[in-house]
């Protein structure tokens, strides 16, 4: 090892091999069936349970924990998967905190609540290791479906409208499917290839057909999948990323955090991946936080996140922000950036103190200076490259019901379309809801 | 602290709290670490006749019913009586004592139902210096099939006659030990007592099959692909127990019998509880073979707070203090109304209590679209299962209703005291004075 975490500017090699399995290894791991037991135990099987209202996907929670409790995994499983076919990588990436275990009445009773995020993981993964796809295949329909992106809205959609019959095409811009779940999440969080894995067992069903590179508007377009095809998903996500509007924004060094955290992910050697000795993030969400918390995890010295408004306003769970301190991330509320300041190469970053006044947010005139080798820019994603004709909301899509767009034949879903937390749980059910709703028009 | 100590048939022990004649006093090894962790006395496990011993079976003995988090329920064994040589446990006994005799030391026997059997045994055990015998009457496994344990404990001429046998050719204080695997406990305490008994102790355990193994299809413990039932004892069989103990206390043919409790005693308040119910002292086996015998300081602390909190100052004066409150249907008093109140503070909006009464009871408890939970008074008939199925304690209770308030749901106020026997829905009603 040449380089350790006080070598300057941004370095590869800052820890050793063992230092960079123990970061970056399964952060929750798949609870033991004696584990299992004791925490299935804790439910208390309520009537309409708040933790079911509280899930995008309405997983029959209480039920499935009975299933655990009562020795049967498996069927716990089945019962997850037919609400959320990607239930094992939300029992992974859910902010339980603030869904399901939020509303949990243990929580109101002891604040400690039922662990339904790692009970889901152990049901999902206990019969995923048995590599059995719980579902069949309708008789075929005949009815040809395009999805446009194989994030967890596409994956989502595709198995439901396989599982009614349709013969399902997904078109993906990326060399690997799972959009977000491959490239957006924290490595800790989904260890051990299970993202593709994931793929691959879902796609089992049969009768979906992924087509890589293929990005709408460049290799494909809207009209001709609606002349090729008898409906249109589209679940391409969010592709382009929020600028800081700060001086010296274009310095080297500079990048967005979504692609550092997409480079990561693809790393196969992560003593390779470059870091800053001082690493800068500019954001509140759940990827500022991803981001931070990995430079911390390959070696940068120091690591801040800063917001330009108060904790409480941060996107990222309370949960996520102690475990960014834990790691060793500060945490800076109520600053915004102003520049970068070095020359050519990043080195500062200047901060003007923020104050929410009636008008809006209010920038005073006191500044700081914090150093950065690195500077990850999470202030979140947009849409990019919307087809033309689409009714835009907000910055999305704009859909009623379950994903209907302005335009017939065509379905949207996930975080591309208005309406929803940007969560991958959320882009589950409303690729889910879509396909229902495709198959009924097309059944009609 | 209180004093605890306690005269059972003139059996002195320093608290009521005795290990039941079971696999924990089978040894002096045992029963001596027994008596140093605390406990007050020990019916040795049951010896059988001079002559080669029982054998048991080389598989597993025990079965388990288990609650949340594997918390043993109930147990039940096919084990038979003690397995080692009378000698070596006539041997130990003695010694045991000798060295410990402020401790209640009372050696169980079963023996054939015939005079020469008990009156050898008898004479035996005489000169161990052990303060009295218990009659295993109770046993329902492998010894029943030989003749001995329950089935002599089902038949009350056979239990008299033992009984006699045994006062006529032994001075020791006797206890007879009844199996629950009967339909009416007073029969046979009656047999006991009109035999001469000092003593009943009640319940031996329950015929059970704890499970069935769902892949080999043979109920457990399994002994080569086969079972039998076995003797179920431990916290669930708590309750029965305490109604075979409170039958034998009220009835005016047993009233005033020395009982030894015994059933799922695990706590110092399900000893107090038997003891309220009218035993002088209880005999554990199940909470000690779950937690070992440490578990006997506890039942001291427990037992004496809660005597130094109502002033008792001896175990006598808590013996038989509910025995009067325990009565027939027919004289509960049928005026008195309850209605169930939920605090709204505690509740933790489980809903446990709606889906209950909803779909089970009587359809009392409304919910609102922010899962507030109340009671319907116009519909609650106070059947107090809601409160059962909360699982906050004390969050849902029962309200009395005073005299001359308005019961909604029936319309009626509240009246005095009037019980079936004078009710007019009652055929054979007597008029009422």
């Amino acid at each position: 090892m040449t380089n350790s975490q006080l070598t300057p500017g941004v370095a590869a090699g800052r820890l050793g091999a063992e230092d960079y399995a123990r970061n970056f290894a399964d952060i929750a791991p798949k609870l033991d069936p004696h584990e299992a037991r004791v925490a299935a135990d804790r439910c208390y099987f309520c009537h309409d349970a708040p933790c079911m209202t509280a899930c995008p996907t309405s997983i029959d929670i209480p039920l499935f924990i009975r299933q655990i409790a009562t020795g049967t995994p498996e069927a716990a499983a089945r019962t997850i998967l037919s609400q959320n076919i990607l239930g094992g990588m939300c029992a992974r990436v859910c902010p339980t905190e603030t869904l399901c275990e939020e509303v949990c009445v243990r929580e109101t009773a002891e604040g400690k609540p039922v662990e339904i995020g790692r009970l889901q993981r152990f049901a999902t993964d206990t019969l995923m290791d048995q590599g059995a796809q719980p579902f069949t295949r309708a008789a075929p329909t005949g009815k040809r479906v395009a999805v446009v992106g194989a994030g967890p809205a596409g994956l989502s959609a595709a198995h439901r409208l396989a599982m009614k019959g349709h013969a399902v095409t997904i078109f993906d811009a990326r060399a690997k499917a799972g959009g977000l779940n491959e490239y957006g999440i924290a490595s800790y969080k989904a260890a051990g290839g299970f993202a593709q894995a994931e793929v691959e067992w879902l796609l089992g069903i049969g009768g979906i057909v992924v087509e890589h590179g293929k990005a709408l508007g460049r290799d494909i377009t809207l009209e001709g999948l609606r002349a090729d095809f008898d409906a249109v998903f589209l679940g391409m996500g969010l592709a382009g990323v929020n600028a800081l509007r700060a001086e010296g924004e274009d310095r080297e060094g500079v990048a967005n955090a979504v692609d550092f955290i997409a480079e990561l992910r693809q790393a196969g050697d992560l003593s390779a991946l470059p870091v800053g000795r001082d690493v800068v993030v500019i954001g509140g969400g759940m990827t500022a936080v991803d981001a931070a918390v990995q430079s911390k995890l390959l070696g940068a010295e120091n690591v801040t996140i800063v917001y330009r408004r108060g904790k409480e306003r941060m996107s990222a769970s309370e949960y996520e922000q102690d475990h960014a301190t834990q790691t060793g991330v500060r945490i800076i509320h109520h600053a915004a950036p102003v520049a970068v300041h070095g020359n050519g190469t990043a080195r500062e970053v200047e901060f003007a103190y923020t104050e929410d006044a009636a008008e809006g947010l209010k920038l005073s005139s006191e500044t700081f200076r914090l150093r950065a080798d690195q500077v990850f820019k999470a202030i979140g994603q947009t849409l990019k490259g919307a087809p033309e004709g689409l009714v835009i909301e907000g910055g999305k899509i704009a859909v009623t019901g379950p994903g209907r767009t302005s335009v017939k034949g065509v379905w949207a879903g996930g975080d591309c379309a208005a309406g929803g937390e940007d969560l991958t749980v959320t882009a589950v059910a409303e690729g889910r809801d879509a396909a229902e709703d495709i198959h009924a028009s097309l059944m009609a | 602290m209180a004093d605890l100590t306690t005269n059972f048939i003139g059996i002195k022990s320093p608290n009521p709290f005795w290990l039941a004649s079971a696999p924990p006093t089978d040894k002096e090894y045992n029963v001596r670490r027994a008596f140093e962790a605390g406990w007050g006395g020990v019916v040795w496990k049951t010896l059988g006749s001079e002559g080669p011993p029982v054998v048991n079976v080389n598989g597993p003995r025990y079965g388990v019913i288990h609650g949340a988090d594997r918390r043993v329920l109930g147990i039940n064994n096919i084990e038979l009586i003690t397995d080692r040589p009378l000698e070596v446990n006539l041997r130990e006994i003695k010694s045991v004592k000798r060295d410990y005799p402020d401790r209640a030391l009372v050696i169980s026997l079963m023996v054939p139902c015939d005079e020469e059997s008990w009156k050898d045994i008898l004479r035996r055990v005489e000169d161990t210096g052990a303060d009295g015998v218990e009659l295993n009457f109770g046993c329902p496994h492998g010894m029943a099939e030989r003749g001995m344990g329950s089935a002599v404990g089902q038949v009350p001429e056979y239990i008299e006659m033992v009984t006699r046998w045994v006062k006529q050719y032994s001075r020791m204080p006797c206890i007879v030990k009844l199996t629950p695997n009967i339909t009416d406990i007073r029969r046979p305490a009656e047999a006991a007592k009109r035999g001469g008994a000092d003593a009943v102790s009640l319940i031996n355990t329950i015929n059970s099959i704890t499970s069935v193994n769902l892949d080999s299809f043979a109920p457990e413990p399994t002994i080569d692909g086969k079972g039998t039932h076995g003797g179920y004892c431990g916290p669930a069989v708590k309750p029965i127990a305490l109604n075979m103990v409170a039958e034998i206390a009220r009835s005016a043919e047993t009233r005033g019998l020395p009982i030894s409790g015994i059933g799922g005693v695990t706590t110092w308040r399900d000893a107090a509880e038997f003891m309220a119910l009218g035993a002088g002292n209880v005999q554990v086996c199940t909470a000690a073979m779950t937690y070992g015998f440490k578990i006997v300081q506890e039942m001291i602390s427990g037992l004496s707070q809660y005597m130094d909190e109502k002033g008792m100052t001896s175990t006598a004066e808590l013996v038989g203090l509910a025995v009067p409150n325990v009565t027939d249907w027919q004289y509960l008093n049928l005026n008195y109304v309850t209605k169930a109140v939920i605090d709204q503070d505690a509740c933790i909006k489980c809903g446990r209590c709606y889906a209950a009464c909803e779909d089970t009871s009587h359809q009392a408890i409304a919910m609102s679209e922010d899962r507030t939970f109340s009671v319907k008074e116009d519909e609650c008939v106070a059947c107090n299962l809601c409160v059962d199925v909360c699982p906050v304690e004390g969050c849902i209770s029962m309200r009395e209703l005073a005299l001359g308030e308005l019961d909604e749901r029936t319309g009626n106020k509240v009246g005095t005291y009037a019980n079936w026997t004078t009710h007019p829905n009652n055929p054979s009603a007597q008029a009422a004075e």
